[in-house]
């Protein structure tokens, strides 16, 4: 700016609709008490679209009630240039110390980048893998949530009468494709004939093309429908609809389906989030890498529908309580692939930490679909 | 919960593409039917897209505060005739171009939609009833293709009668001449300007219920990604329907059962090339453009005073 005292009219005007806008979305402009953590969260959707951004925010909102907590949030968030804005008004008017920018694509570069600028904030990401040579100030989280889904093929094995399964999913990439596979699996091994019918939508919220999808399943005898969408709720309330069992993904969605809910596979960000708080608050290393599953408390089911029965159950929970030992390997030999091909062979066993899980490029044998 | 009865198998595909035209075809067909009579009056309203979304939104808040749908598919065409008024009134200023009031209404009712419909994501509001047309078949998947919406069955009623309308009624004859000169009409003295006001204000009124469906019915919940797109694609429907109602209405079907074979060939098996099925409906629009499309003449039926033919 050449000009401290005299601002022109044209910042007046930009400093003024700034503050429209600010006022318009809600967000808090007054600063917040020295004493307070300030928290901030980006999500790239809505956070209360009963899918992924809304077990983000039911972590904030654990944060909420934290004494000496603010947190500061905003929703759909492009994964652009804008997310960066974002973060640095974040960091800059509500001296926000902690920052979580909970979408895939924030990370490179754009998160990366504001935290080699900033290096005395710190940045977690949800997905992102963080490497040796990333800013020490950043980190990245995420849970193996194929071990809950591998429980809820349990149990959709046991409770399918006709042994066809649907998975509803955006895009054929690695995190998907372990969750359909983890699935199939599940389900397999309760009963050896079932299949999991998939049908790929080709983006992450298509609410028609996910209702289409789901009818046209269970117009071929699907009986359980699961996805891996941003928002499972069109792909729920179809399959109550139509009177089929349905099983959830990202968070309970039981409430939409009262009578088909089975089970699902939830993520559990609430004592993460509280620890992660705790150690910035009093100076704790945080590790860059954080990755668990049902043992770290960083995924979980949800509670059985009124329609599991006993046997489902009691196998589920047998298996869950392995899991909870790590005693229990998902991807292990033999395993082929739905062409046939043999992906692990036999006695060999690909733990959840195993690299080679995060670019799973197969669909195993029992899945009817195609990557491309 | 055992009605999902055995499987169809390749009989699912001809089925479904029969059930997605009837129910994914409404919002095409509310909103073309309105962009017809919009078009026929000589404005082009792009804001329809942004209409339907308000729609959608404003219908499912009346629906779950007073618990009639009937009353959430008024309150949705009453913010659709809002939306349209503003449109035709802007565009009545001089110089002002339709084509850009229209983005600006489209990003509008978008934005506010967003903003306003923040409440409705999670409750649930009650939906509109459908017809069981199905009740003659043993099978359910059958009996679940047939059930009929009556919005569906009022808008099938309203091309024909939009038609006939366009044709014959003294408003309509005064509605296309207003659309195929307006020197013409002025020289009849017919008055210009409100008749496109009121043109796109009913066009308005239209798409706003065709958001209502989507909302209250099929897939039957608000949210932010609810209409993907739908709005624009009907606006592009009316050039291919050639500004008749009938048409519209071919077209509507024609989109609702290409959008449903992607993902019907996939569930029996096809599932090499989804992109490919996926993209099918803008494919044939495409196709059936370049076949009817002529270097000699312009384009047969498009109303006089439309920006795109001149």
């Amino acid at each position: 700016m050449t000009n401290f005292t005299t601002p022109s009219r044209r910042s007046l005007l930009r400093g003024a609709a700034a503050g429209g806008l600010l006022a318009a979305t809600g967000l808090p402009i007054g600063r917040a008490f020295a004493a307070d953590l300030v928290v901030g969260f980006i999500y790239v959707g809505p956070r209360d679209d009963y899918g992924y951004n809304q077990a983000q925010a039911e972590g904030a909102a654990a944060l909420k009630k934290l004494a000496g907590v603010k947190v500061v949030e905003e929703e759909k968030v492009p994964e652009t240039i804008a997310v960066e804005k974002t973060m640095e008004s974040m960091i800059n008017l509500d001296g926000a110390k902690l920052l979580f920018p909970t979408s895939f694509g924030y990370y490179n570069p754009h998160m990366l980048k504001l935290a080699k600028k900033y290096p005395a904030v710190r940045f977690e990401h949800c997905g992102g893998l963080w490497t040796e040579g990333a800013p020490k100030n950043a980190g990245s989280y995420f849970g193996y949530i194929d071990e809950a889904q591998y429980l809820a093929g349990i149990v959709a094995g046991h409770t399918s009468k006709t042994g066809k399964l649907g998975f509803i999913a955006a895009k054929p990439i690695p995190q998907v494709l372990r969750n359909i596979n983890a699935f199939t699996l599940g389900a397999r091994s309760v009963n050896p004939n079932a299949t999991t019918q998939v049908i790929f939508t080709g983006d992450w919220s298509l609410p028609v093309k996910e209702a289409e999808a789901s009818n046209s399943l269970i117009d071929q005898g699907v009986d359980v429908l699961t996805c891996h969408v941003d928002s499972p709720k069109v792909v729920m309330e179809t399959a109550e609809r139509r009177g089929v069992f349905c099983s959830g993904y990202h968070v309970n969605q039981a409430p939409l389906a009262p009578k088909g809910y089975l089970t699902g596979a939830e993520w559990a960000w609430s004592g993460l989030f509280t620890s992660m708080v705790d150690a910035v608050k009093t100076g704790k290393p945080i590790p860059n890498l954080v990755r668990g599953g049902l043992k770290e408390g960083l995924v979980k089911t949800s509670a059985y529908g009124p329609a599991v029965g006993e046997a489902a159950r009691k196998q589920a929970d047998a298996v869950k309580a392995r899991f909870l030992d790590s005693g229990f390997v998902i991807f292990k030999g033999p395993l082929k692939d739905n062409k046939g091909a043999v992906v692990i062979p036999a006695g060999q066993e690909q733990g959840q930490t195993d690299l080679r899980l995060e670019s799973m490029n197969y669909l195993v044998e029992g899945v009817l679909g195609a990557l491309a | 919960m055992s009605n999902a009865a055995e499987a169809l198998g390749w009989w699912g595909v001809p089925l479904a593409v029969i059930g997605g035209a009837i129910r994914v075809s409404t919002p095409f067909l509310f909103v073309s039917l309105g962009e017809c009579l919009t078009e026929r009056a000589g404005r082009i309203n792009l804001g329809l897209e942004g209409t339907l979304i308000m729609g959608a939104m404003s219908g499912y808040a009346t629906a779950l505060h007073t618990g009639s749908p009937w009353a959430g598919v008024l309150v949705a065409g009453l913010a659709g005739l809002l939306f349209g008024l503003l449109h035709g009134a802007i565009c009545s200023l001089p110089r002002v171009n339709d084509i850009a009031v229209g983005i600006g209404l489209m990003l509008l009712g978008t934005g506010l939609a967003f903003f306003l419909g923040k409440p409705y994501i999670q409750p649930k509001a009650p939906g509109l009833p459908a017809i069981d047309l199905g009740w003659w078949s043993s099978l359910p998947q059958v009996q679940a293709a047939l059930k009929i919406n009556v919005l569906f069955v009022i808008g099938v009623i309203c091309a024909p009668v939009m038609l006939w309308w366009l044709k014959n009624a003294r408003l309509g004859l005064v509605v296309r001449t207003v659309g195929d000169s307006a020197d013409a009409a002025r020289a009849l003295g017919f008055p210009v300007i409100a008749t496109r006001i009121w043109a796109t204000a009913a066009g308005g009124f239209l798409a706003g219920v065709g958001g209502a469906f989507l909302s209250l019915y099929y897939p039957g919940s608000w949210s932010e990604g609810l209409s993907s797109g739908q709005g624009i694609t009907a606006v592009a429907l009316v050039i291919f329907a050639r500004w008749n109602p009938m048409g519209c209405f071919y077209a509507s079907l024609l989109f609702g059962g290409a959008g449903a074979l992607g993902p019907a060939l996939q569930s029996v098996g096809v599932t090499q090339g989804y992109y490919l099925f996926n993209a099918l409906p803008y494919a044939l629009t495409l196709a059936v453009m370049i076949i009817a499309c002529s270097p000699r003449r312009t384009l047969a039926g498009a109303p006089g005073e439309l920006g795109v033919t001149n």
